[in-house]
């Protein structure tokens, strides 16, 4: 199998050859900012050109396919658009606070992206405290939220922004308490530590009922932490033009979009990390040949592989079902997923000790 | 790590920390300062990372960060006004003020003084390693000498307390 830890500690021993420890430190974490954020940004167009191709097969149409092949240069043309764009001054706005809220949702999404483990070896973040780092860092995009609407001296986006808290604080719980149902299962919370557990069976097999369950309310509660398909209430556009970002222009909308698109990524990462076994092949135990012929396969395709499989299966859901009520929304969560994750966790229990 | 770079580190984060405490307290508006102060907290967690102590970082941004500032804003979003600027306080209320930020200093500073710091001269020792989460874990959940699970529960009894006594101010007609 090949690893990334082969590419990463070779770079690593090159520096050390040649600089002090200081110096290869500061090289390396400059090295990551910018794989971050090129990966970052990178995947966003990619998700963007996925997200128009598929909506426009469940709506029977074709989609882009104007701009190179297939209309595969479509988001890149998007992208340089929206970089020569102006930044309109919004007329009795905070400007500080309006510049702010745009960083802070973008700057929770990026800390998040960089604690998934793509691979051994490609992993910013491992610290011992793994998941609850994704849930206290992905917590701070609320308040950019918030301020964004807020200061955009606009009703639309305040009723967005004050239904968006409303739904990220209350889902923000169901998520939470599937991961931890999975983080009992495992033992620990250490990402890489809970990969390297799922070498033979994926936490979805190893769990058995408790962890189907878990692993469907994080999709749904997950897909709602998105903003996105059926629970688009904040940026409902009939009702509120676009939400909070509504006075937002040129690449300072860009980071709210690019947030929302990486968002959808991470949810689908964390699931599969969590869930799928990250990076690990599919193994069944006795079929030898079977496993060798899935270990030539690399581990960060079998990453992206899952992770994009759930990606798919998010814009099923938001292009399929139609946009729900407030009360809808509140009551799904608060009635429905919570008391389900509750009963969940005590069922994970009784799997741990009793199977 | 290398001293230098930790000292780098830990001059940005204090001087960080300080310039967005006063701009804190003298904002303008009561959201802008309300903002400041999550900055404040979120260079905090960061001091708490530069201690290897991943956990305390972690809680203090899901806590204070993702949890008390969103209660503190919708507060203001439900009581201000757009616009409203505070008002500028009489002057003897500056200088109690300045006489109790100048007698947290005094403690702050006796307390630093007079501390023996265990890993100052010896650097080899576990100091610097992250601590595990079973630890903090079985330090919450036990009975035994320094471990929290009286205080862990009364706490939660607190919260209950809390959340009964909204749920029956709200419920009031």
């Amino acid at each position: 199998m090949f690893h990334f830890d082969v590419v990463t500690n070779w770079i690593d021993e090159f520096l050390r050859t040649y600089l002090s420890n200081g110096w290869t430190l500061f090289i390396e974490f400059v090295l990551i900012g910018i794989v971050i954020l090129a990966a970052y940004a990178v995947l966003a167009l990619i998700l963007i050109y996925v997200e128009r191709k598929v909506c426009a097969f469940f709506q029977c149409r074709i989609g882009p396919n104007r701009v190179g092949p297939w209309g595969l240069i479509q988001s890149v043309a998007d992208m340089i658009k929206i970089l020569i764009k102006e930044l309109i001054k919004i007329d009795r706005a905070d400007p500080v606070l309006f510049r702010l809220s745009a960083f802070l949702v973008i700057i929770a999404s990026i800390c998040t992206f960089g604690a998934i483990p793509f691979d051994r070896g490609l992993h910013a973040v491992d610290f011992n405290i793994g998941v609850f780092y994704l849930l206290a860092v992905s917590s701070l995009g609320v308040v950019g939220i918030l301020l964004a609407g807020w200061s955009s001296n606009n009703k639309y986006t305040m009723i967005g922004a004050m239904r968006s808290g409303a739904q990220l604080i209350s889902y923000e719980l169901s998520c939470g308490l599937s991961l931890m149902t999975i983080v009992m299962l495992s033992g620990t919370m250490q990402l890489s530590v809970i990969v390297e557990q799922q070498t033979y069976a994926w936490n979805i097999f190893r769990g058995g009922i408790p962890a189907l369950i878990a692993f469907i309310v994080y999709l749904i509660a997950g897909h709602a932490e998105t903003n996105r398909g059926p629970f688009d209430l904040p940026e409902a556009e009939s009702e509120l033009t676009a939400g909070y970002h509504t006075e937002y222009s040129g690449i300072q909308f860009g980071f709210f979009y690019l947030a929302e698109y990486l968002n959808m990524f991470i949810i689908a990462a964390i699931a599969s990390t969590l869930f799928l076994g990250g990076w690990m092949p599919l193994y069944i135990p006795g079929w030898e040949s079977f496993n060798q012929v899935m270990d030539y396969i690399p581990p960060v395709l079998w990453f992206f592989g899952k992770t994009f499989f759930c990606v798919f299966l998010t814009l099923w859901v938001r292009w399929t079902i139609p946009r729900l009520r407030i009360d809808q929304l509140l009551n799904l969560e608060w009635k429905i997923l919570m008391p389900i994750c509750l009963v969940n966790i005590v069922l994970m229990a009784l799997w741990i000790i009793y199977v | 790590m290398d001293p230098l770079i930790n000292l780098i580190l830990f001059g940005c984060l204090g001087i960080a920390i300080l310039a967005l405490s006063v701009m804190a307290v003298t904002a303008k508006s009561l959201l802008r300062s309300a903002t400041y102060l999550l900055l404040v907290l979120i260079c905090t967690a960061g001091l708490y990372l530069f201690l290897n102590y991943h956990f305390l970082a972690a809680v203090q941004i899901s806590v204070y960060a993702g949890g008390v500032l969103v209660l503190f804003i919708f507060t203001i979003f439900l009581t201000s006004n757009k616009g409203d600027l505070l008002e500028r306080h009489k002057i003897r209320k500056y200088i109690m003020g300045g006489l109790a930020a100048l007698g947290g200093i005094a403690v702050a500073a006796f307390a630093l003084l007079k501390h023996q710091f265990v890993y100052g001269n010896n650097t080899t020792i576990e100091g610097d390693q992250e601590i595990n989460m079973k630890i903090i874990g079985e330090a919450l959940m036990g009975t035994e000498k320094y471990q929290y699970l009286l205080p862990f529960e009364a706490l939660s009894l607190l919260l209950l307390a809390c959340i009964i006594g909204g749920i029956l101010i709200a419920r009031k007609r």
